[in-house]
């Protein structure tokens, strides 16, 4: 029962209209519907929102505002006054970021022999990784192939995807997926052990795997878990706050920060991976995020500044649904899970206005058009937002559906007195995922020769817009691959001298352009203290 | 004007929205969290916090991220607790009763006090799947134990030094590896990949043009 009595008439006409509503199956849109739709309703689109880079590898390329404003922002340190000759750490291989793709990439590291490090600025597991709810893509299922995978998501991203980068994605993918199921992740398996496999939004075969809604959560705790058994140095609560180059241009190592003391300390390795996540954090147009708390685009600002280039950094993810009530989980996110094992998207009418498994970008767009010009939003205290209709499941699937397969679902609610089972929950896009980053090669590479990278901060594996369960899967596949390909690289460099000489570059390049933000940069942590003050 | 309520942070008072979370409460009071902050959504364990409210004996724990503020609520929080974490090899080890003694021996020193599934942030039936666990039914306590985030506030209360979520970590590894029924359909796929089955398509599908692309796409069967 909502409180607010409008939400409440609004809840009591989906309820009565989900007997009809049950039994419909809304159309798909038309290619040309859905790009009409997305050029007027999708954030990427307004073109205010948006700002040309002045300096660097990307100059002249549009990318969020506030994204620009750390991009071109100054260092934190002064790159004349570091003593770079006596480093506190000495390694083959530094991970940076302690999250799916940075555990999966020490771990495989560590197997290739390689000294290897991780550093990461909270804990280890404190990644976007471990908020993933849904699953994770495979084309494992006889109806199904690498072939048919690759076209759902080469599609689903606007035909722009780096090709080379995607079939290795969907070739790899059954294979990732067994490497979890051996690492202990739990599948949800059939008594024969057959994986139970759902859609999710633009997947032609049903080839998402999921552990219950906890996905992301059981990869990560057990990525994290083997990392430690290994026992691989974690340096945590520690941020990188500045590449570091050879006298060749290579990269080098990274000036590290102590979150807590501040005391900077200097990493020599002979290969890099930059495993740092996504940007939600940085709340683009004002929108709630989904993401990790640390979620602020560090790595996309590092390598940048170190001379790497960035594929699509002006396309972003909003996910559909978001959690628009109550206030205490705003833009938390709601799992597109819940949409595949059978709820539907609903007006304040009562309308199941569209087809619940559409791509994402289409999906969030429609809703925002929902809650906009057609005017059938429901009013909420934070804005507009339209039902998903999860009493659904059980009426399709029966009792306790909703328990078995989406608890974390039920629990978030729940914890607000509202039970999902026999009430319809509020839902507006929300900022889920950077689909653009680092432009890499095949083997993780960027431009910068010993620079890896790998998950959220690489661009270019999705395109313009990712299916749901291709992102844990890359971070295992380009993971992994990053730390076989970096532990093999490492063996055969000799380092030089180390410099910062490029950091120097860059900030004589923004008085040159005149460019002054006003920010420094990597910003680490998101501001929500009341005094306003940066971290 | 919005309700205000207030609130004991580590015993010092401050008037913060009725509405707020407990971490939001730190926040609107000036805090910037570096510790005990992490995905703000009641997955990742990171705000595990333990608050009385004034004139009631009873300790509680929660999550600081998904608990909102009450009245003259007292807040502590336990940004890390020291967990025991035995060092294994998953492929050696195997999902007997005897690797939990070997590995986790206090828990057969639990009193019964349930003094873990009070506290647990999660709702959790904490003692229970240590029961399982002692008994090497590790299937169960795989799935009792399934939606702990390891926060530790569990062991912060266990009068036997239990590490509750490492040994349901164990447990959960071990049914996944060994106890869960194997997936043959992913063998197979995979020998079929690896014997190239899926190349020439793949590659085909690269060459194409993208207006090839596009028909493909937009033509293409959808599954019911």
């Amino acid at each position: 029962m909502y409180q607010d009595p409008n939400i409440q008439a609004s809840a009591e006409l989906v309820a009565a209209a989900r007997a009809h509503n049950i039994t419909l199956d809304p159309p798909r849109m038309t290619a040309e519907e859905k790009e009409q739709l997305l050029r007027t309703y999708h954030p990427d689109y307004r073109e205010d929102q948006f700002e040309l880079l002045q300096v660097g590898p990307n100059k002249g390329e549009k990318v969020p505002k506030e994204l620009a404003a750390l991009l071109q922002g100054r260092s934190r340190i002064d790159p004349d006054k570091l003593d770079l000759d006596e480093p506190a750490y000495d390694v083959d291989v530094l991970v940076i970021g302690g999250g799916g793709a940075g555990t999966s990439a020490a771990i495989e590291a560590h197997q290739a022999g390689a000294n290897v490090m991780v550093v990461t600025k909270l804990r280890m597991g404190d990644a976007n990784t471990m908020m993933a709810e849904g699953g994770i893509q495979a084309a494992d299922k006889p109806n199904d192939s690498p072939a048919q995978h690759y076209l759902d998501a080469y599609g689903g991203g606007h035909f722009a995807a780096q090709k080379d980068l995607l079939a290795k994605l969907v070739t790899e993918a059954p294979e990732a997926i067994r490497w979890l199921s051996d690492l202990g992740v739990e599948f949800d398996k059939a008594p024969d052990g057959t994986m139970i496999t759902t859609h999710g939004g633009g997947t032609s075969r049903k080839r998402m795997h999921a552990a219950k809604d906890y996905s992301g959560a059981e990869i990560m705790r057990t990525l994290r878990d083997e990392a430690l058994n290994r026992q691989i140095p974690v340096v945590d609560f520690t941020a990188a706050i500045e590449l570091i180059l050879d006298d060749q241009g290579r990269c080098a190592g990274a000036v590290l920060m102590n979150m807590e003391t501040r005391e900077l300390k200097i990493a020599r390795a002979k290969t890099v991976i930059l495993a740092t996540g996504g940007a939600g954090r940085l709340h683009y147009q004002g929108f709630p995020t989904s993401n990790h708390y640390g979620a602020t685009a560090d790595g996309l600002v590092l390598g940048y500044r170190a001379g790497a280039k960035l594929l699509y950094p002006d396309t972003l993810q909003y996910h559909p649904t978001g959690a628009a009530f109550p206030a205490q989980i705003f833009g938390a996110l709601v799992t597109e899970k819940v949409r595949s094992v059978g709820a539907m998207l609903i007006n304040a009418k009562g309308e199941a206005f569209m087809n619940p498994l559409e791509t994402r970008d289409v999906s969030a767009a429609s809703i925002i058009r929902e809650c906009s010009d057609r005017g059938n939003g429901v009013k909420t205290p934070a804005g507009w937002a339209v039902w998903l209709d999860t009493p659904m499941i059980e009426l399709k699937h029966g009792a306790g559906t909703i328990e078995k397969r989406i608890p974390a679902m039920m629990r978030m609610f729940g914890k607000y007195g509202i039970d999902i089972r026999k009430e319809p929950i509020l839902i507006y896009p929300t900022l889920h995922y950077q689909n653009g980053g680092l432009k890499i090669s095949v083997d993780g590479q960027t431009g910068v020769e010993n620079l890896f990278v790998a998950g959220e901060a690489v661009g270019g594996i999705h395109g313009r817009n990712r299916l749901m369960g291709n992102s844990l899967l890359d971070i295992i596949v380009f993971g992994r691959s990053a730390g076989q390909h970096a532990a093999a690289k490492a063996q055969s460099v000799t380092v030089g001298k180390l410099t910062l000489s490029h950091v120097a570059r860059f900030h004589q390049a923004l008085e040159e352009a005149g460019v002054d933000t006003g920010k420094i940069s990597p910003k680490l942590l998101p501001t929500y203290n009341s005094l306003g003050k940066d971290f | 004007m919005e309700q205000m309520v207030n609130v004991f942070l580590f015993g010092k008072r401050y008037a913060v929205p009725a509405s707020a979370t407990i971490m939001e409460a730190m926040e609107y009071a000036g805090y910037q969290l570096v510790r005990g902050c992490g995905c703000r959504n009641g997955f990742c364990g990171a705000c595990a916090t333990l608050y009385r409210i004034a004139g009631d004996r009873q300790l509680h724990a929660c999550l600081a991220c998904s608990t909102k503020v009450e009245d003259n609520m007292y807040v502590a929080t336990l940004p890390f607790f020291p967990l025991v974490k035995a060092v294994y090899d998953m492929e050696k080890i195997k999902p007997s009763q005897q690797i939990m003694m070997q590995l986790y021996p206090e828990i057969y020193a639990c009193v019964g006090c349930n003094a873990c599934t009070k506290a647990c942030t999660q709702g959790l039936n904490v003692m229970q799947y240590i029961a399982y666990a002692q008994r090497g039914e590790y299937e169960k306590c795989a799935e009792e134990s399934f939606d702990c985030v390891m926060c530790g506030v569990c062991s912060s209360r266990c009068p036997a030094g239990i590490s509750h979520p490492q040994v349901a970590m164990l447990a959960r590894r071990l049914n996944g590896k060994y106890l869960a029924p194997h997936c043959d359909h992913l063998d197979q796929r995979i020998d079929e990949i690896n014997e190239g089955k899926f190349q020439a398509l793949l590659s085909e599908l690269m060459d194409n043009s993208q207006e090839e692309m596009r028909r493909l796409y937009n033509t293409r069967d959808i599954e019911k």
